[in-house]
């Protein structure tokens, strides 16, 4: 089954240009299935039932959904491979900027949208800077130098990538991300494949539910910053 | 790859269907520097015709029409370089709402396009769009802070001189608040297709042919006649005559028959 991993921050669109990539998909006879992880809360499993895509949400809830991601993969990709899919797709919750859940050997691709601010694509990191393909979105509310300006400027943060823009209101675009999503690697299974990026190493009292503020509630891998004095590393 | 913009000679779009089978009149070709003007009423087809030049149609859109870039249909890897930034478009929109100033911005584009004097060509930009709009602004105010007109003079002249895209769509400058016949003379001197939906009369026979729609395809192509001309010459008189007006109105000067 061809595996793609989808990453970008709250509300970019997501969900809106998958939903009818995988539409398109399926009317070609490529079945697909969509697993969305998420923190607290999430519709995106009935937007995708919806536009007729089988889709399941997984809920981290106290834990980070990053690594409630990759402990899960296996089983997620099991799941979709019951449906008969084709072609896996995983939307991931992309809350804190610090990851990315993009997988060596999967298609890696990166929503952003022209609303963010001329320093978000340097501000989200792993998630853009190692994605294979990104796509930018809502390009209908701003003018064409905005668009081409921060076109060059996810360029610069990956040189890599193929940019593209697309609109998750019109689905322009769709039609094409859809022939993208079918030639994803084909994989045989997750097991043993690698994250490109490591996800932070911390086991703090905090990650284990602590709610006190105040040094001595502090166990485990803590890390304290410098304050005042010169800036810089 | 991506900054260099591609050199076009010529896009023609082949006749397709209109909305009832029926084939379309003509095929039709655009070349830079040229200013082609559609009219035709709400959902005639403008919209779908644009649609085909940006998606680069090959006989797979309701039309069926197919776009041919210097005579031949473009191979796969041409495509997917030019899919989606063929045409640049200057929508109806109204405001900027990237967090950057007026100078850093245009030298941002102008960088982007690996201009040879970044900051020349940003400073030529700046003033083409101080020349459209109604009251000028400075380099160093902020991009958010600029006033419709000013964003809208700001949009058409960085879309003139630097804008990435070899087709320049445009959607009724004469409701912006600029100076629409400057805003035209900077567009032709640009060197790019230039496609204009407009409903204004003055805009549409400033253009130097018309595409009439009907029923979803083009019915006719009309080129401007020397009557038209004269018409022209006509409307741009009773034009400076209304602006003269409004001017003496606002100033409280009494006006003579
Ligand atoms: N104007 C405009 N709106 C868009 C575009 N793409 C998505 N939206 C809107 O943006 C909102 C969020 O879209 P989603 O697709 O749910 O975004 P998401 O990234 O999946 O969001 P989460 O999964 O909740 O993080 C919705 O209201 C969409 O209709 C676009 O290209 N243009
Ligand atoms: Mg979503």
């Amino acid at each position: 089954m061809r595996l793609v991993t989808v990453a970008g921050p709250p509300s970019c669109g997501k969900t809106s240009l998958l939903a009818k990539a995988c539409a398109e998909l399926i009317a070609g006879g490529t079945a697909c299935a969509v697993i969305k992880f998420d923190c607290l809360q999430t519709g995106d499993a009935a937007l995708y039932e919806a536009a007729g895509v089988p889709a399941w949400a997984a809920l981290s809830g106290g834990l980070c959904p990053d690594h409630f991601f990759a402990t899960n993969l296996e089983e997620a990709y099991a799941w979709a491979r019951d449906t008969g899919a084709k072609c896996c797709v995983i939307e991931t919750a992309g809350l804190c900027n610090r990851c990315s859940p993009h997988l060596r050997g999967a298609l890696a691709l990166c929503v952003i949208d022209n609303l963010m601010g001329i320093e978000a694509p340097g501000k989200i990191g792993p998630m853009l800077k190692l994605a294979d393909i990104v796509l930018v979105t809502k390009g209908d509310l701003v003018s064409q130098a905005e668009r081409e300006v921060y076109r060059h400027r996810v360029g610069q943060m990956n040189a890599r990538a193929v940019i593209r823009h697309v609109n998750g209101l019109t689905g322009q675009g769709c039609r094409e991300l859809a022939a993208i999503l079918k030639k994803a690697p084909d994989i045989a299974s997750v097991t043993d494949m690698r994250l490109r990026f490591p996800m932070p190493g911390a086991v703090c009292s905090y990650c284990l539910s602590e709610t006190r503020i105040g040094s001595r509630y502090q166990k485990g891998n803590v890390k304290k910053a410098a304050f005042g004095g010169d800036h810089g590393e | 790859m991506a900054s260099n913009a591609p050199a076009l000679r010529a896009i023609a779009v082949t006749a397709g269907r209109d909305k009832s089978g029926r084939p379309e009149a003509m095929d039709i070709s655009f070349s830079p520097g040229m200013i082609t003007a559609l009219l035709g009423p709400t959902g005639s087809g403008k919209s779908r015709f644009l649609q085909d030049i940006e998606s680069l149609a090959d006989a797979d859109t309701p039309s069926f029409r197919r776009i041919l870039l210097d005579g031949v249909l473009p191979d796969p890897d041409r495509r997917f370089d030019l899919q989606g930034r063929l045409v640049a478009q200057l929508t109806q929109n109204m405001n900027f709402v990237l967090d950057m100033r007026v100078h850093a911005f245009i030298l941002a584009h102008a960088e982007s396009r690996e201009a040879d004097d970044p900051e020349e060509t940003a400073k030529r930009v700046i003033e083409a769009a101080n020349g459209l709009a109604g009251e000028p602004f400075s380099p160093g105010v902020q991009l958010t802070q600029l006033s419709g007109g000013q964003s809208r003079a700001l949009m058409i002249a960085d879309a003139a001189l630097l804008s990435w895209s070899p087709v320049l769509l445009i959607d009724e400058i004469e409701n912006a608040g600029v100076d629409k016949r400057r805003a035209l003379d900077l567009l032709l001197k640009s060197d790019k297709i230039v496609v204009m939906a407009t409903h204004d009369p003055v805009l549409a026979l400033s253009a130097d042919r018309r595409l009439v729609f009907e029923n979803g395809a083009v019915r006719k192509i009309q080129t401007r006649t020397p009557d038209e001309e004269a018409l022209l010459a006509d409307l741009l008189t009773a034009e400076e005559r209304l602006s003269a007006i409004r001017a003496d109105l606002r100033q409280g000067r009494a006006l003579r028959a």
